[in-house]
């Protein structure tokens, strides 16, 4: 018999703390800080939206693109939220979370060998999903000592006639680092005398606790470079909808379009009109969503620091990365053990990159009770191990 | 600060002072300095606990009634409103717009207790037009929570 499976999907390996996970999910009454995704349910206005829509029988596909009304709003949402200029009806595309944008984004852009660069600890869907579209990703280890920031040097020295792509991974899962305008601007200056173009992933651009989110395609001449990636999961707690998007110039979006009209055909019609009345009441939501992780960001922060847990101070996303090197054991079997005694989940650093390795990721999408127990059972934990 | 202090204790004012400190980002001290002022402001009235009395042994009921008045020269309706907040089993009193003019809640151990209040004491003061009373047959939500709700985590384990 033939092989039946594609030597290209064969060369991706799988995630390599599976295990991990397969224990984690075996194990009863855990508390959990695994979980990458908002403890809220989507706000109840939104909900009913959707309900809305399915009772009036919208229960068709929309146009592959996504819903005209949908597409202004978000082309109304970032002029108003970071005074960017989208012309809806050419440079949006509406997908199934931003994961599918950050695929097609590689698919429509990447020709075969073209290197792709991807700051780690990142998110685990960039790399694999380069290799498929024929990439070769260059991975770019960030540094504990900068906070996880990308530096300009750090670009520089894998830079080669190749890259294309940058991966702007900001506000960062795992590690919660956040660029700022400055830092953004070195970068794109970079970008511009190398021609590369940059897939600035911004799903978390409503959880920052410093400033106002920066998206690298306000900088000028970079908004024709920078495929913008942003979807409602994390900002209104809507995971389980399916719903994000991509916005670039006319030429990317076409081709993505393309891509995602045979793939997929449309996102969900259901969560495209949630999506709407998301965008045009849902700001008060995510202030109040923002201002509950924020609170537990500080307690979380405050708790290391009385169990004197080294760990930088994140102003993104809805995690901490506190760094575990002090015990001399790998993120995993921190992480397992951490798991076997005192029942809390965690996420090894390294299920991110290798240079995730001694830190362990920690969500504070649970509640400040959640919370309280967790950290009394690894400040327990700890102790243990600093006396042995 | 302070709409952040009252936003926190609104939901929950037995929070522990030092807790509140560090998840809003501020010293204990500061914390205790504005909610002292705001205690002696009249801002923060009290310290109540929510209870959901259907699940004790006691019986209690909950009514809420509509009260038409007629305003009084130069007292509007605050004179009247205060005659009735002054009885003890009234809970709350509230000026409204609209079809009528005061809203009262009223508790008492049984529906026999709340009616001849409002027979024998309510709508026979001066100025009460009439009242309409509503029996409260179940709280489903009250200050904003629910009260029968257990909250599930139905987020499942993914590899991230
Ligand atoms: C950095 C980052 N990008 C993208 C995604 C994908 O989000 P979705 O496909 O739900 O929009 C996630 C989800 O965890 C993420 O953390």
């Amino acid at each position: 018999m033939k092989n039946p499976l594609s030597e290209n999907i064969i060369k991706i390996k799988p995630s390599g703390i599976r295990r991990f996970f397969d224990l984690v999910s075996e194990m009863k009454d855990v508390i959990s800080l695994g979980v990458g995704e908002p403890d809220f349910d989507t706000p109840w206005h939104i909900r009913e939206e959707g309900i809305y829509s399915l009772e009036k029988g919208k229960t068709f596909y929309t146009s592959n693109s996504g819903l005209k009304e949908l597409k202004q709003e978000i082309a109304t949402f970032l002029k108003r939220t970071q005074n960017l200029t989208y012309n809806y009806e050419k440079e949006i595309l509406v997908t199934v979370g931003g994961s599918e944008a950050i695929d097609l984004a590689f698919r429509a852009m990447i020709n075969n060998g073209d290197e792709v660069l991807i700051p780690q600890p990142s998110y685990v869907s960039y790399e694999p999903c380069a290799i498929l579209a024929g990439a070769k990703p260059v991975i770019i280890n960030l540094k504990a000592e900068n906070n996880f920031k990308l530096k300009p040097n750090e670009i520089l020295e894998h830079i080669t006639e190749k890259t294309k792509i940058l991966v702007l991974p900001f506000p960062n899962n795992p590690t919660g680092s956040i660029l700022e305008r400055k830092e953004l601007e070195k970068i794109a200056q970079i970008c511009i005398e190398n021609d590369i173009y940059v897939l600035s992933d911004e799903i978390y651009s409503a959880l920052t606790y410093k400033e106002k989110h920066v998206s690298i395609a306000e900088i000028s001449e970079m908004q024709d470079r920078t495929i913008l990636i942003n979807g409602f999961s994390k900002a209104y707690a809507m995971t389980g909808w399916r719903l994000g998007y991509a916005c670039a110039s006319q030429n990317i979006i076409e081709q993505m379009t393309k891509i995602h009209q045979f793939a997929i055909m449309c996102a969900p019609t259901t969560s495209q009109y949630a999506a709407i009345e998301a965008l045009r009441n849902g700001d008060k939501d995510v202030e109040a969503m923002r201002e509950s992780y924020n609170q537990r960001r500080r307690f979380l922060l405050n708790a290391f620091k009385e169990m004197q847990l080294e760990c930088f101070e994140p102003h993104g996303a809805f995690y901490v990365f506190p760094c575990i090197k002090e015990f001399g054991m790998t993120s995993e079997d921190f992480a397992t053990k951490f798991l076997m005694e005192e029942k809390v989940a965690t996420v090894p650093g390294t299920a991110f990159g290798e240079s995730g390795e001694g830190f362990l990721r920690i969500s504070y999408a649970y509640s400040l009770d959640t919370l309280k127990t967790a950290m009394e059972r690894l400040s327990n934990f700890i102790t243990k191990l600093r006396t042995k | 600060m302070r709409n952040e202090i009252l936003a926190a204790i609104e939901k929950n004012s037995r929070i522990d002072l030092k807790e509140l400190a560090v998840i809003l980002g501020k010293e204990e001290i500061e914390i205790i300095n504005e909610i002292t002022s705001m205690e002696k402001e009249g801002i923060i009235c009290g310290y109540h606990t929510l209870i959901n009395w259907e699940k004790t042994s006691l019986e209690k009921v909950t009514a809420l009634i509509e009260v038409r008045v007629t305003p009084q020269r130069g007292q509007g309706f605050d004179k009247i409103a205060e005659r009735i907040y002054k009885y003890p089993e009234v809970n709350a009193v509230y000026l409204i717009s609209g079809g009528y003019d005061l809203l009262l809640t009223i508790e008492g151990k049984s529906l026999k207790e709340i009616s001849s209040f409002v027979s024998y004491k309510l709508s026979t003061l001066e100025y009460v037009l009439s009242t309409a009373t509503h029996f409260i047959l179940k709280k489903y939500k009250d200050h904003g929570t629910i009260l029968s709700n257990e909250h599930e985590d139905f987020r499942e384990v993914i590899i991230p």
